[in-house]
């Protein structure tokens, strides 16, 4: 088998989302050096603060000040930190109980080593020099060996809240499109389209991803294609792609390779956009170097006769 | 769901398992190609073809492959033309089956297709992990799936339920099996610390499998399958997101999900535990009470092979298998999702008696 193509797929996500009355005054406080928990009915005091109680489903919104100091409840040693993570020194994951509440908060601990944590240590919130209104506005915890601080009121008010956050992601891949996509791809470097064919019902399938869809078996008979084809269906597009350098409006189009018994994906140039009709004869443009047809372009010839395309609609 | 009989009833069972091996990367294979081979066992042991399937149901994640809508492309492995009745769920397919069983239930259909899969290669699954966490308080710290884990095996070590010994135990125990699909076998040094307490032994292989599982209802049942495993109960639980709300070193949604599965009306031969890692197999064991007399995870369990979205299926599989072998008359098969066990399903399955 030949090696199959790999290549970097990076998924990036700027998720923005709105926060409610709970998390707003949570995050805001972060931002102005306050800790919030809510209570629930039965008195118990959740930082970090919920809208619903996890046991009886029922909204609260009774917001309390509680401690930047607090007691870790469990730890785990992180030798090696992680892109993304709070420090980027060997650290302690930690669940701290701060001082005033019933439940815990998950964050890092910066310590000298796993020698210097254990489950019960006192410890308190180190500030992030600069605070937006995000869980990150904790920059991490510290050992701390003084006493408690004290917890006020508090109603939760502040000038200017946060109502949103900005959750960055990024998650790299090395994306591989398989045997028989990785077939196909290198033969359209050559400037050929190859299909392959089921074994059962005898369709080829352009791109072929290895399986007939119709019967659920693996193809793997190689079929070469085209070039020509026939525009099936198409739409018009007027909305201008991020970093595609097409002028709008522009025709997409379902074309069906000669050979092939299922259209393919492709754009339309060569002819303006209010004249591409279904039953267009066209054929692949490659620009220089292109491992694949830039676009699909009138052959010159007569249009198709509907009945040798409607079954590939 | 209670395991009492309601009347009238339909009895469900697992007629047929197949399972992928389990390998580290397969570059070489798209899903859909990946999975093909299985379908094509599962099928193969009944008989039936995909045209007589009355319902397909799938489980597997987007995250994994990095794509959006990526498991309409594994559709194309169980011929989805003419059309099928078909529906997906985005996580590990022991929910597809239990959508599956409900199906059936209600009389829509008397056989069902249930698969799943992942390939965890193409990705760095500890960071893929990540995004099933809050988005507000907890993945913007990026703590990935081993780092939470070990959080949960020392709240269990502080609590004396178990120590770093014990713990190795486990990790050996389940890789002596001789499961033929499991990427881990034999003997394999515990390691260093991944995120301590937690070793490399104590966390599971990261690879990419598959798996599928036929059911039937009643006498359809007994045709397919000399011996059935039927499905006395299923039932799924879910805990609070926040980690900090939970007792980690429990898991009370499990043994309620076991209770209304009826997994305590009687003990069970066999318990196929779905526990990626060492330290969440006592949490298990603890929620369920299970004594020495059960058998656990002869197949290896996660910590031999834990393809994402297919391993929990897999348990429930495994669990059928033996019943179908006369390895086990009463068993249970249990399936996890989320951080330190935040959601579980339970199975009871049972061989009729010999
Ligand atoms: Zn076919």
């Amino acid at each position: 088998m030949p090696d199959v193509l790999k290549a970097p797929l990076v998924v990036e996500f700027p998720f923005t989302r709105s926060l409610g009355p709970v998390q707003s005054a949570f995050l805001t406080g972060l931002r102005e050096r306050v800790v919030l928990g809510v209570r629930t009915r039965d008195g118990r005091t959740l930082v970090p603060p919920v809208e619903y109680d996890p046991v009886t489903a029922e909204e609260i919104r009774d917001l309390v000040h509680v401690g930047a100091t607090g007691t870790v409840t469990t730890w785990a040693w992180n030798h090696e930190p992680r892109r993304g993570q709070p420090l980027d020194t060997p650290f302690a994951w930690v669940l701290v109980r701060l001082d005033g509440a019933d439940t815990a908060l998950l964050h890092a601990l910066d310590a000298p080593g796993p020698d210097a944590v254990r489950t019960g240590m006192r410890v308190r919130v180190r500030w992030a020099e600069e605070r937006t209104g995000a869980i990150t506005d904790i920059a991490c915890f510290e050992p701390y060996d003084g006493d408690d601080s004290e917890v006020t009121f508090h109603a939760g008010e502040f000038a200017d809240p946060v109502h949103g956050i900005v959750a960055q992601a990024r998650l790299d891949y090395t994306y591989s499109p398989g045997r028989a996509q990785t077939a196909y791809i290198n033969a359209l470097a050559e400037r050929r389209a190859v299909g392959e064919r089921c074994p059962s019902c005898r369709k080829v399938y352009v791109p072929p991803r290895g399986a007939c869809p119709t019967c659920g078996v693996a193809t793997s008979e190689q079929v070469e294609v085209g070039p020509a084809g026939t525009v099936t269906t198409f739409c018009i597009v007027n909305i201008k792609a991020k970093n595609l350098d097409i002028e709008v409006p522009y025709v997409y189009a379902h074309i069906a390779l000669d050979g092939a018994d299922l259209a393919l994906h492709g754009r339309i140039g060569g002819i303006p956009y209010d004249q591409v009709r279904m039953g267009l004869r066209v054929e692949p443009v490659w620009t220089e170097g292109g491992r694949y047809p830039d676009h699909y372009r009138p052959t010159g010839e007569p249009d198709a006769d509907y009945e040798t395309y409607k079954e590939l609609l | 769901m209670t395991s009492e009989a309601s009347p009238g009833r339909r009895e469900i069972a697992v007629v047929a398992f197949a399972q992928s091996d389990t390998l580290r990367s397969t570059a070489e294979l798209s899903e859909v190609e990946m999975l093909m081979p299985v379908l094509h066992d599962v099928l193969a042991q009944t008989g039936l073809k995909t045209a007589d399937i009355g319902f397909t149901c799938s489980g597997s994640c987007d995250y994994l492959a990095g794509r959006a809508f990526s498991f309409t492309l594994a559709l194309d492995g169980v011929g989805a033309w003419p059309p099928i009745s078909e529906s997906h769920v985005e996580t590990d397919g022991a929910w597809a089956l239990y959508e599956a069983w409900t199906k059936l239930l209600s009389g829509d259909a008397d056989t069902a297709l249930v698969y799943s899969y992942g390939k965890s290669s193409p990705g760095s699954l500890r960071d893929v992990l990540t995004r099933q966490l809050d988005p507000y308080y907890v993945a913007p710290l990026w703590p990935d799936s081993v780092a939470l884990a070990a959080l949960q095996a020392q709240a269990l070590i502080d609590a004396g339920d178990t120590d770093e010994r014990e713990l190795a135990a486990i990790g050996a125990r389940s890789r002596t099996t001789d499961n033929p699909r499991a990427q881990l076998k034999g003997p394999v040094p515990q390691g260093d610390y991944l995120v301590r307490p937690l070793r490399r032994g104590d966390c599971p292989p990261i690879g990419d499998g598959a798996a599928a599982v036929i059911l039937a209802a009643g006498e359809r049942a007994r045709e397919l399958c000399e011996r059935p495993a039927w499905i006395r109960g299923i039932d799924h639980r879910i805990e609070a997101h926040s980690l900090g709300v939970r007792d980690l070193t429990d898991s009370p949604s499990a043994r309620l999900a076991a209770e209304r599965a009826g997994a305590f009306e009687r003990p069970v031969d066999t318990a196929e535990l779905h526990a990626p890692f060492t330290s969440q197999e006592v949490v298990l064991r603890k929620a369920l009470g299970l004594g020495d007399s059960t058998r656990i995870n002869p197949s290896g369990g996660a910590l031999a092979a834990n393809p994402m979205m297919a391993a929990g299926l897999a348990r429930i599989g495994e669990a059928a298998v033996r019943i179908h072998r006369g390895e086990s008359d009463r068993a249970l098969a249990h399936a996890t999702s989320g951080p330190c066990l935040q959601q579980n399903l339970v199975a009871v399955l049972e061989g009729d008696p010999r």
